[in-house]
């Protein structure tokens, strides 16, 4: 259980209140330090390790409700629970101490009961927040998860410019048809895996799966320094890499695998789109299509990789590519020019 | 008792933190409070009204911890009542405190 050996903090000014907080909080089988006002209690819990503060609000050099506008203020000491511990009259100082974020308020002298309770109650709520966190990393990415910590979750969205990708597997229908369930389900954990490691690995963020294609988005929701230049780089990663399962798979005496990647920049409308309580992360748009139709066009064009005309200016030489001529898309008023960009098995 | 001590506050505190770390506790406090006092006089030498205001908060505190309560409800005077004319105020703390002190080590050692 996390409530058990916790390493908490104990803040207070006066030696007697922080000698009998220190001692309630280890017989209560947790690890303790003590800090004696808040400018060393910050310099301790920066130092890391700490799942929990207990913190008085009158203190000399800097008070409680400082540490707890220092503590939202800090990425990495805003999730841990605070415990307030005061005998400050009035219900201002509660109010005060709640909307700066504290998880509960104790009335000093403490009565060792309560305390344990709250104490016990925080450190729950505190793994519930870590383990949420570690699932929305999970499912939504960490870039998605970070900007979520950051900016917050709110629906709604902005216009920003972007590369979009997608891709998927072809003829992955014959391929599910030849092999047993178990073994369709591996392939695309497999591939996932290999096509998660390339797009991470240029700072791009997969958005969407289904079934056999995924979507992602370059420069959003964190900017990337050259969103056209790192999704064709990570779409020739993603080639190379399905080189290598291929070579694998021909070995075990199964088929090669083939990808096709749509690749298309311009603004795109980011945002969480769904309700409050399910939402996602999502990119729509002219910019978004095109890329979907570049990806589908693979097939017809036999090529594996083709940008839109956006992309390959932004490219400006640095990766070989080979001009298609304009393809009039549905959806699309004009003609696109498309490009085809050169693979090793095409070069 | 004229320091008049909570029995049953003190030996709450003894059954949940240890007589023997009471007996630390009270001790500590014996060592901590001229300081606090004499923050006291000197926040009030200077007309600090919020530097006064802390250190009898500090007190009551404390005093309520081992349930003295008469020095505990005296202290919580001259934190509420703003900065007095006189020292009277804390002279008569003092004077409780000389009281509160030997009472409660007593108290501790059983």
């Amino acid at each position: 259980m996390a409530e058990r050996g916790a390493r908490l903090l104990v803040v207070d000014d006066n030696k007697v209140n922080r000698l009998l907080l220190a001692r309630n909080v280890t017989l209560q089988g947790h690890q303790v330090e003590t800090a004696e006002n808040g400018r060393i209690a910050l310099e301790m819990l920066r130092r890391g390790g700490f799942d929990l503060l207990v913190l008085d609000i009158e203190m000399p050099d800097m008070d409680g409700f400082q540490v707890m506008e220092q503590l939202a203020a800090d990425k990495a000491l805003r999730d841990i629970p605070v415990i307030v511990t005061s005998s400050l009259e009035g219900v201002a100082t509660i109010v005060r101490c709640i909307e700066l974020g504290a998880d509960d308020y104790l009335h000093k002298p403490v009565n060792p009961v309560l305390l344990k309770a709250r104490i016990g109650s925080s450190l729950e709520k505190k793994r519930l927040r870590d383990q949420q966190k570690a699932l929305v990393e999970r499912f939504a990415t960490s870039a998605v998860a970070a900007d979520l910590q950051q900016s917050g979750f709110a629906l709604g969205g902005k216009r920003v410019p972007a590369t979009v990708m997608f891709c998927d597997i072809r003829g992955f229908t014959t391929i599910v048809e030849s092999q047993g369930p178990e073994e369709t389900i591996e392939l695309l954990n497999t591939w996932y895996t290999l096509m998660f490691e390339a797009i991470t690995a240029q700072s791009g963020v997969v958005n969407q799966m289904v079934g056999d294609g995924l979507m992602a988005i370059f420069g959003a929701p964190l900017p990337v320094a050259e969103p056209p230049l790192a999704a064709v780089r990570a779409a020739l990663e993603m080639t190379e890499m399905i080189d290598l399962l291929n070579a694998e798979r021909a070995a075990e005496g199964k088929t090669a695998l083939a990808i096709g990647v749509g690749i298309a920049t311009g603004d795109v409308i980011a945002g969480y789109t769904g309700t409050q309580e399910r939402a996602t992360y999502t990119c729509v748009g002219d910019t978004v299509n095109l890329a979907a139709r570049l990806e589908a066009h693979t097939k017809l064009a036999v090529r594996g990789i083709l940008v839109d005309g956006a992309t390959h200016a932004a490219l400006a030489g640095r990766v070989a590519s080979e001009p298609l001529g304009a393809v009039q898309f549905k959806g699309k008023a004009q003609p696109v020019d498309v490009f085809a960009i050169a693979t090793a098995r095409s070069a | 008792m004229p320091a008049s001590i909570d029995r049953a506050v003190f030996s709450e505190l003894q059954q949940t933190a240890g007589a023997d770390f009471v007996i630390e506790l009270v001790d500590t406090f014996a060592e901590e409070a001229p300081a606090m006092f004499a923050e006291l006089r000197s926040a009030h030498a200077a007309a600090a009204a919020e530097r006064f205001r802390r250190a009898a908060h500090s007190l009551k505190t404390n005093a309520n911890t081992f349930g003295a309560t008469a020095l505990g409800t005296k202290a919580r005077e001259l934190e509420l009542g703003g900065l007095p004319a006189d020292a009277s105020g804390i002279d008569a703390l003092q004077a409780l405190f000389d009281m509160t002190a030997p009472a409660l080590k007593e108290l501790a050692r059983g």
